[in-house]
């Protein structure tokens, strides 16, 4: 029975992961920019179709596949946030979502007009095949792949935000965005980078999940709500609280699966509402 | 005359005389905006004059349309599935308002986008209940009836367009007394400034609840207008997705004029009926019809015609 659970938490982790890709660039763009965006989940979608076309239909190196699709979905983001999210920063929230929501609206359709609407199931690089017996049961090496590439995220984010120049920049503008603009920090220029950064998060999300999910136009708009549970659960913004909030949505959902098949996303919806109503600013916030 | 009451009067002599030279289609197409009309007017009074932005909305629609689907599947009577729908809507509103308005803002907006969500899982998984992914099919369009008083058919399109007009503009004519009374008063004081009206001795839980119930009838209305006409329904009326329609059409409209929502929901489906003719993918033209309204003209399009186009027709 133990082993069952443990088992079944190790398949969660891999959720978590997962889902931590995709939460992580929304959370940075929130904490930073202080735009909730909803087409957040559309570049995740462009990069997983991106990456589908390269590695499965064109057959390019799996690796290249992924790093050209990054490149493509950050030029996306570049083009975003210097034309459209610029310019929204100090209006009202309503307006704000609706502009971020438009974008859904032109890549879903976007997208059904190159690919088609119909969903696609892209195929798994060689290396990434079969199963590592773990506790006596098959854990397929793909989980494990997810595992390492979101632990390695993590750990990326960490040094970059705490260890470099660019990270303490935009820890200040994130703080208190008008004393930094007059210590001299560049915000329109940082802001284009950090955006184009979260895009790349989210492509790369898309990307890696690319072998074992379907590639279909509404991938967007589900796997955004997934993120938004996510941040709320850390608290809107923080990046560990995304981390924390993706590992138990992501063992949660697992067990869900496994318990209560039919309300398993009803349960974390629960855990949201109950999160925004007892600690509003989430678990980890402020 | 003023120039409003002349466009109210043209506007409606055009819906009554609607079915007498419109086919089939364009009855059809009115209703969806009679409904979408009804449904972003109760979302305004939450947003445009109670200053709270629901993205749950679609659950209360959802309730409304599922539970009338119910019981015109177990009881054909039109009434009773559009009042029970209409109060189903209302009730689940009580209950998850009284939760939602303890925020306001971007927690608000969470909170409810949170709920409506928890609909739809149930309206996509509870299988039993709701029919799963498959929904609920062959509702059928009961006769409008009292037992033994009277009994209208509504099987003919323009029968049903005309029970849909009539109770949609008895809705439209309550929330405008609403809101241009006290009450509605008292709202657009808490969305100014909440301290103000709360030094005042006013409830700010009480007016927020009431105004959270008031859009949850309304989108329950909305919501149990749509299993007569469709004969089915399905749970994505009760996605997120869904909810952001009355976000996209008030904006459209105008969030601060009492019309907007009305005139935003005419011109999604003119827009959608135009851009269609010419291309399925109607969705990337009018998500950049949403992002232009969002960077250029954000009071919305009826501000943007009276102050910028009327003008110029009045000086002459």
């Amino acid at each position: 029975m133990l082993e069952k659970l443990l088992f079944q938490s190790l398949i969660g982790l891999s959720l978590s992961m997962y889902l931590w890709l995709l939460a992580a660039g929304l959370t940075i763009v929130f904490g930073v920019l202080g735009v909730l965006n909803f087409a957040h989940g559309s570049l995740f979608m462009l990069g997983a179709y991106a990456t589908f076309t390269l590695y499965g239909k064109l057959g390019l190196n799996f690796w290249i596949s992924i790093l050209l699709s990054l490149i493509s979905v950050g030029m996306i983001g570049a083009v975003l946030e210097r034309f459209f999210f610029r310019r929204i920063y100090e209006i009202d929230l309503p307006y704000q979502l609706i502009l971020t929501f438009g974008f859904i609206l032109i890549f879903d359709d976007l997208v059904k007009m190159i690919w088609g609407g119909v969903a696609m199931i892209p195929p798994m690089p060689s290396f990434l095949e079969g199963n590592l017996a773990i506790l006596n049961r098959p854990y397929p090496i793909y989980n494990i792949f997810i595992i390492i590439a979101g632990v390695v995220v993590a750990i990326v984010l960490w040094l970059l935000l705490e260890k470099t120049w660019w990270g303490r920049m935009i820890r200040a503008s994130a703080s208190d965005r008008e004393m930094a603009s007059a210590i001299g920090i560049n915000i329109p220029g940082l802001f284009t980078t950090v955006f184009i950064f979260a895009a790349m998060l989210a492509a790369l999300g898309g990307a890696l999940g690319t072998p074992v999910r379907v590639v279909a136009p509404g991938i967007g708009t589900a796997m955004i709500i997934q993120a938004f549970v996510i941040t709320v659960i850390g608290g809107l913004g923080n990046l560990k609280g995304a981390f924390v909030g993706a590992l138990i949505v992501g063992i949660l959902t697992s067990f869900g699966i496994l318990l209560f098949p039919v309300f398993e996303l009803f349960i974390i919806f629960v855990v949201m509402a109950i999160v925004l109503l007892i600690k509003p600013e989430g678990l980890f916030g402020k | 005359m003023k120039l409003k009451t002349i466009l109210l009067i043209a506007l409606l002599l055009l819906l009554i005389l609607l079915p007498s030279f419109g086919g089939k289609y364009l009855l059809y197409m009115a209703i969806h905006i009679l409904i979408l009309s009804v449904f972003a007017l109760g979302f305004n009074l939450l947003l445009g004059y109670t200053g709270l932005l629901s993205f749950g909305q679609a659950g209360f629609f959802a309730v409304g349309a599922y539970t009338s689907a119910k019981i015109l599947l177990v009881i054909p009577s039109l009434l009773l599935g559009t009042v029970v729908g209409t109060l189903a809507g209302g009730i689940s509103a009580l209950i998850l308002g009284y939760l939602c308005i303890r925020h306001t803002r971007i927690y608000f907006s969470m909170l409810t986008l949170s709920f409506g969500m928890m609909i739809y899982s149930l309206a996509w998984k509870w299988r039993e209940v709701t029919g799963g992914d498959d929904g609920l099919v062959g509702i059928p369009r009961a006769p409008l009836e009292i037992p033994g008083i009277f009994s209208i058919n509504m099987n003919p399109m323009e029968n049903y367009y005309y029970f849909v007009l009539v109770v949609s503009v008895i809705a439209i004519f309550f929330i405008y007394r609403m809101v241009n009374s006290p009450f509605g008063l008292t709202l657009k004081g808490i969305r100014d400034s909440e301290n103000r009206v709360a030094f005042a001795g006013v409830s700010i839980r009480t007016y927020r609840l009431l105004s959270f119930v008031i859009a949850g009838l309304y989108a329950g209305l909305a919501g149990s207008f749509l299993p007569p006409l469709e004969n089915t329904v399905t749970p994505p009326i009760a996605h997120w997705t869904h909810s952001a329609e009355p976000v996209m059409v008030t904006l459209l409209g105008g969030i601060h004029t009492f019309s907007g929502p009305i005139i935003g929901s005419i011109l999604f489906y003119i827009i959608k009926d135009l851009i269609v003719r010419f291309t399925q993918y109607w969705l990337i033209i009018f998500g950049s019809i949403v992002i232009l309204l969002v960077l250029v003209f954000r009071g919305g399009v009826v501000v943007f015609f009276s102050e910028n186009i009327l003008p110029r027709f009045i000086k002459k």
